[in-house]
């Protein structure tokens, strides 16, 4: 059987990387991406708890977090053409002023 | 059995790697697919057929495709080097995040040791299952999610007009 | 005589199992081409393809050896990574779907019971779903690597229209999963055996989910129409505005490919068609046991002939829809029919069981 804590260690590299390319990149949308693939790491340990308790619970707050993250891409994506839209840029250091 | 499971997570280790490095917001886009991909294998591995696809429908299937989409139609190109890079974050943020990774590691390893067997029991997560519990225990949730999905389009649509 | 572990004779199986269907299918898919030649032409008081073989029947043979040996010209400025994978992922994407297709029921040969299948998932129609909808990425990637305008406008074109009608798709196909009560689409199938009893004159129909779902079977057949983007629904390379759509700037082997991944993409929906609404296999089944193993892929290959002919006689008859009006029947029409057959469904099941 697959150990749980190799489990959880492929779900801390997945969430370790995605922290490090939130901090590095500079494209809002690869930062966007960055933050589902922490979302994805914390899923995979979810799913993994799920099997080691054992219950379907985990299974399912897997399935609200896709569901919200859903929700999350399709206005934050908005967001994304709004502000290129109006800032002609998707760097996100070009981001730092509240008005233009 | 064992062996896919090392397999696809190293495929998706390699992936994660591409998403954070690639210049360029296709191949970024189109690693994180694998990821996605490589992540509903090892999910199916772990008795979770449903969620696996689950996944891939709705994560690679369709907000990846949202998010191809938005590449294409802004035309994203090659990233290129930060007009101001802040000193400080690239000398302290790697070491953290290595302490981050160690530390999670060691917490790991004295809790469930190297080789703690995630317990397999005959788990039924078959679809019927999932759903009896999710519209029987966890109702208000889903009612919830989907006012937020609500939310969600509304915001959308305003966000994507062009007069705000 | 050697003699397998069950292991090995799952493995040696499951690998001619792959290789037949893989056989068939191609053979199958570059037929379906002359059928569509020949049906088209003769709507429109043609010949059709005459001179290679008797009745043209060696067309296809000529066709693929010609994209085989055409120039592959690909743009200067193209992506020179995704412009490759992109048909591969349409290729990979339409095969993918027919692992868990039935197409018959299970014989058995040397002690060993064979399904007519290659792999039986308790999640098998989602798995379906799950490929077709990643099939949206060639289209996309095709259109947008091309680096070019009219790809472009079609790669977005056809995925704004795919993930549309993927909604309305699934939406069809619930009426008859909420009946069933299963994703399996064998044990779906299965439970469509036997004629109706106690219908009166109606007693000589067979069970198929069809009378029971008819308009979860039209929404789903419109839908898979505009999914496969077939005629009344070919936006994505509507010839007259876009060229060829997403694959204007593919040529040769490339351009095959996309070619027979829209084929087979076909012989995927017309399958689950058959398999959710018509009962797949069932038939009439009797003489001795190898009839009745064969006479049931018979009854399967024969409705999914008549689906595949009926999208060929679609194509020969209707014209091409504008786009806005294809958005509007989609998400205005579609899907609200779509919900209501669901509300429908559910009421008189309520109703039915208490």
């Amino acid at each position: 059987m697959i150990p749980l804590s190799h489990i959880l260690l492929l779900s801390v590299i997945l969430f370790t990387l995605g922290a490090a390319g939130f901090i590095i990149r500079r494209n809002v949308i690869t930062v966007f991406m960055c933050i589902e693939l922490m979302l994805n790491a914390v899923n995979l340990a979810f799913i993994a708890f799920a099997r080691r308790l054992p219950g379907l619970d985990g299974q399912l707050f897997v399935f609200f977090v896709i569901v919200v993250a859903a929700a999350e891409a399709a206005v934050g994506l908005a967001i994304i053409v709004a502000l290129y839209r109006n800032r002609n840029s998707l760097a996100i250091d070009d981001v730092d002023s509240m008005k233009l | 059995m064992e062996i896919l499971f090392y397999i696809f997570g190293v495929v998706a280790i390699v992936a994660a790697l591409s998403v954070v490095f690639q210049r360029t917001p296709v191949y970024s886009a189109l690693s994180l697919i694998v990821v996605l991909a490589a992540l509903a294998v090892i999910y199916l591995l772990l008795g979770a057929p449903f969620i696996a696809m689950v996944q891939v429908i709705v994560y690679a299937g369709a907000i990846m495709v949202l998010f191809v989409l938005v590449i294409m139609l802004l035309n994203a190109g090659h990233e290129g080097p930060s007009a101001h890079r802040a000193k400080f974050a690239r000398w302290v943020g790697p070491p953290l995040l290595l302490a981050f990774l160690v530390e999670f590691g060691v917490i790991v390893w004295k809790q469930y040791g190297l080789t703690g067997a995630a317990s397999a029991p005959a788990l039924d997560a078959s679809p019927a299952a999932i759903g009896r519990l999710l519209f029987k225990s966890y109702i208000l949730p889903f009612e919830v999610t989907s006012i937020l999905i609500l939310v969600a389009v509304l915001g959308a649509v305003v966000l994507a007009k062009k007069q705000l | 005589m050697a003699t397998f572990s069950d292991t090995e004779f799952f493995l040696i199986e499951t690998v001619i199992k792959i290789a037949l269907i893989m056989f068939i299918l191609l053979t199958a898919i570059a037929y379906l081409t002359w059928l569509e030649r020949k049906v088209i032409a003769h709507i429109q008081s043609r010949w059709g393809p005459y001179l290679v073989g008797p009745h043209g029947l060696l067309q296809p043979l000529a066709d693929g050896l010609k994209f085989m040996f055409k120039e592959d010209i690909a743009p200067l400025e193209a992506d020179p990574v995704v412009y490759w994978l992109a048909p591969f992922l349409a290729f990979l994407m339409a095969f993918l779907s027919i692992a868990v297709i039935p197409f018959g029921e299970s014989f058995t040969l040397a002690g060993h019971v064979i399904q007519l299948q290659i792999t039986d998932l308790n999640v098998g129609l989602l798995f379906v779903f799950a490929v077709t909808s990643l099939g949206v990425y060639s289209v996309a990637l095709a259109g947008w690597s091309s680096n070019s305008k009219y790809p472009l406008l079609g790669g977005l074109r056809s995925s704004a229209q795919m993930i549309s009608y993927e909604v309305s798709l699934s939406l069809g196909v619930i009426g008859v999963l909420m009946i069933a009560g299963t994703l399996s689409l064998r044990e779906i199938v299965n439970q469509q055996a036997g004629l109706w009893a106690h219908a009166g004159l109606f007693s000589v129909l067979p069970r198929w989910n069809l009378f029971l779902q008819p308009l979860g079977f039209l929404i789903y057949f419109t839908a898979a129409i505009a999914e496969t983007n077939r005629i009344p629904f070919d936006l994505p390379e509507g010839e007259t505005e876009l060229v060829a759509g997403f694959h204007t700037e593919y040529s040769s082997f490339k351009f095959a490919i996309f070619f027979m991944s829209e084929y087979a993409n076909m012989v995927t929906v017309s399958a689950i068609a058959t398999l959710l609404f018509f009962g797949g296999w069932l038939g009439p089944s009797f003489g001795p046991y190898w009839l009745r193993v064969i006479l049931p892929v018979l009854w399967f290959c024969l409705k999914l002939f008549c689906f595949l002919f009926f999208y060929i006689w679609v194509r020969g008859t209707l014209p091409r829809f504008r786009y806005d009006q294809l958005m509007a029947f989609g998400w205005k029409f579609l899907l609200p029919l779509g919900l209501l057959n669901i509300l429908v469904t559910s009421f008189v099941m309520a109703w039915l069981h208490s």
